[in-house]
């Protein structure tokens, strides 16, 4: 078929497919079989996916009870990879906390210190210099893009895209690059400090900073004319499993699937933390609450956080990185060898850690996928007495079965990709 | 169901607001609060206050959205009657009609039994969601053994967990 036919002469091949269409599964299914008398179409079958399996986004096992191809009930079977990291951070003083809670949802490492950090940072009622609120919203709004891009690469990867993978995958070597230089680490890189950021930013970074914010916009436009108007992509994702955002608010849902179903609740605008009300960023909003809404909701977040990189490092205030208070953060290595008192809160910093007055508090914050709060007790020792993290993928994974019920299992394995859970912060 | 006694302690700490009810009234109050606009259950998760009684704590966070204003109710049940009403379910409300639950409730309230080994009644699915089915214990209460092994050249660290000694 060549594209100088013209329209009333279709192939036999495009006949067909326009007689294919996305009606209600219901009349699908009475068609195909036939009558609605036949046993066989009413049975139930339950079948058991995962834990390991390539589209289920890490150790996550499904009992999914399906009639024929289409699913009835869904339910998630949790815990493979639970390693009880709070119970772990219970035992660990408030510095050698930060590293276990950052492990918690391997992808936004500096959203779990922050969020750690932030509730201990409320309880020791510390402020925070502004230069590190900026570095601190920097690094983060990097984490965002790079979770994202992760995001996007194994979903269009489950979907059939397999090339873009490769691409989200090379512009997140030049996320890892760039944490590297200015933490020393790739990923889970304990930067975030309670009162503020490990060190300062080395030379050069603003500029390899600049090269990157420069280009993401541009490659960005090439993820979206490669997935935006093809065909497979609009098929799998437009008008499969929505959910409106009343019930969403019901399970719990926060995050780009909110935002996907209209509602524009955004922790960063709506309750401003580590200064986010000096930037100028947009909320994409969705309009349908559809697989494409949430595709579409955080490719546009990328462009989004971008523009926030770029506000924060052109406005960086000068200043200290982390607190001056000597109770809480450890004084610079070259006041060591001169001053008596810098001495005595170092050893008593390295070895017993700070104390934090009782109390509790809940710091919630927004993480790539959603409220991510922690709930921290402290009971006046150098160590948290209860350290809790309500993680949003935990959370959000009760949407499932309201989201893919009547739907195809290939429109679960979408939907389990628009979802973006991450099993690291589902199991703790 | 409702009444003088409901509310034992409130608590203003850095800028946040927690009431501390009495255990029975649980529903009824966060009904009553999402009456008022509270209407966002953020986080269902339980704390252990060993030694002092009554040991378990549950702790709801809830969001009023409009106002943009948190608020924490929490309840504290004794480890010999670790009981409380679920949220999850919808309700019979008392002059006929429901009550609607929480679903977000659900894997929260199923993860503070896990791990605290407080009782949901009514809730439609109470068993275990990290540990597997057939543990025994509830391994976040504080006097449960934290176990591992132990690390080399990590003097200053004594374990503050495990049973008292």
């Amino acid at each position: 078929m060549s594209s100088t036919e013209e329209p009333t002469t279709l192939s036999a091949y495009r006949r067909q497919e326009q007689s294919i269409t996305l009606a209600p599964v219901e009349e699908q299914i009475r068609s195909d079989v036939g009558g609605a008398s036949d046993e066989a179409s009413h049975e139930l079958l339950t079948l058991n996916i995962g834990p390991h399996h390539p589209a289920t986004h890490g150790v996550l096992r499904l009992l999914v009870t399906l009639q024929g191809e289409v699913v009835r009930d869904i339910k998630p079977i949790i815990g493979y990879v639970h390693t009880g990291i709070e119970k772990t951070a219970e035992d660990k003083s408030y510095w050698k906390a930060i590293p276990v809670v950052e492990r918690m949802d391997y992808l936004s490492y500096f959203f779990n210190a922050m969020a750690y950090c932030g509730a201990v940072e409320t309880l020791l009622d510390v402020e925070i210099p502004p230069r590190a609120q900026y570095l601190r919203v920097i690094h983060l709004e990097f984490n965002r893009i790079m979770s994202h891009l992760v995001w996007l690469g194994t979903s269009a990867l489950d979907l059939g895209a397999i090339s873009m993978f490769w691409y989200c995958f090379r512009e997140r070597e030049a996320i890892l690059d760039l944490f590297e230089l200015s933490t020393g680490q790739r990923m889970h890189t304990r930067y975030i400090q309670v009162g503020g950021v490990a060190e300062d930013i080395p030379r050069g970074f603003a500029e390899k900073l600049r090269k990157f914010t420069d280009a993401m916009p541009t490659r960005a436009d090439q993820y979206g004319d490669l997935l935006n108007k093809n065909e497979i992509v609009l098929q799998r994702l437009r008008n499969t499993c929505p959910l409106d955002a009343q019930k969403l608010l019901e399970l719990g849902v926060t995050g780009p699937l909110l935002r996907a179903a209209g509602n524009p609740w955004d922790l960063r605008k709506a309750a401003p933390y580590s200064s986010y009300d000096h930037f100028d960023f947009k909320i994409p909003v969705g309009t349908v609450g559809d697989n494409y809404d949430r595709f579409a909701v955080r490719l546009a977040e990328i462009y989004e956080s971008t523009r926030i990189i770029e506000q924060a490092l052109a406005g960086l205030p000068e200043g200290p990185y982390i607190t001056t208070d000597r109770k809480v953060a450890l004084p610079p290595r070259h006041e060591l060898a001169t001053s008596m008192e810098a001495l005595i809160h170092h050893f008593k910093l390295v070895t017993e850690g700070f104390r934090v007055p009782p109390g509790e508090v809940y710091h919630p914050i927004e993480s790539p996928r959603g409220e991510l709060g922690c709930f921290v007790r402290s009971d006046g020792s150098s160590k948290p007495a209860r350290v809790h993290m309500r993680d949003p993928s935990f959370v959000n994974l009760q949407a499932t079965s309201h989201m893919a019920e009547g739907a195809y299992i290939a429109d679960l394995i979408a939907t389990l990709a628009m979802l973006d859970p991450v099993l690291g912060g589902i199991d703790r | 169901m409702i009444g003088e006694h409901t509310v034992g302690d409130t608590v203003f700490f850095r800028g946040h607001g927690t009431l501390e009810i009495d255990p029975a009234t649980i529903v009824p109050v966060l009904h009553r609060l999402r009456d008022r606009g509270y209407s966002f259950l953020a986080s269902v998760h339980g704390v252990d206050y060993y030694p002092h009684e009554p040991r378990l704590g549950v702790h709801y966070e809830l969001l009023d959205m409009g106002r943009v204003d948190r608020v924490t109710v929490k309840l504290r049940v004794p480890t010999d009657a670790p009981e409380v009403d679920s949220v999850t379910p919808d309700r019979a409300a008392p002059g006929g009609g429901v009550l609607a639950g929480w679903p977000t409730a659900n894997h929260q309230e199923r993860e503070v039994y896990d791990m605290f080994g407080v009782v949901f009644r009514d809730h439609p699915d109470l068993r275990r969601i990290l540990m597997p089915e057939d543990y025994e214990g509830h391994p976040q209460r504080r006097d449960f053994p934290i176990g591992g092994e132990p690390v080399a050249f990590t003097y200053n660290d004594t374990p503050s967990l495990g049973p008292p000694r």
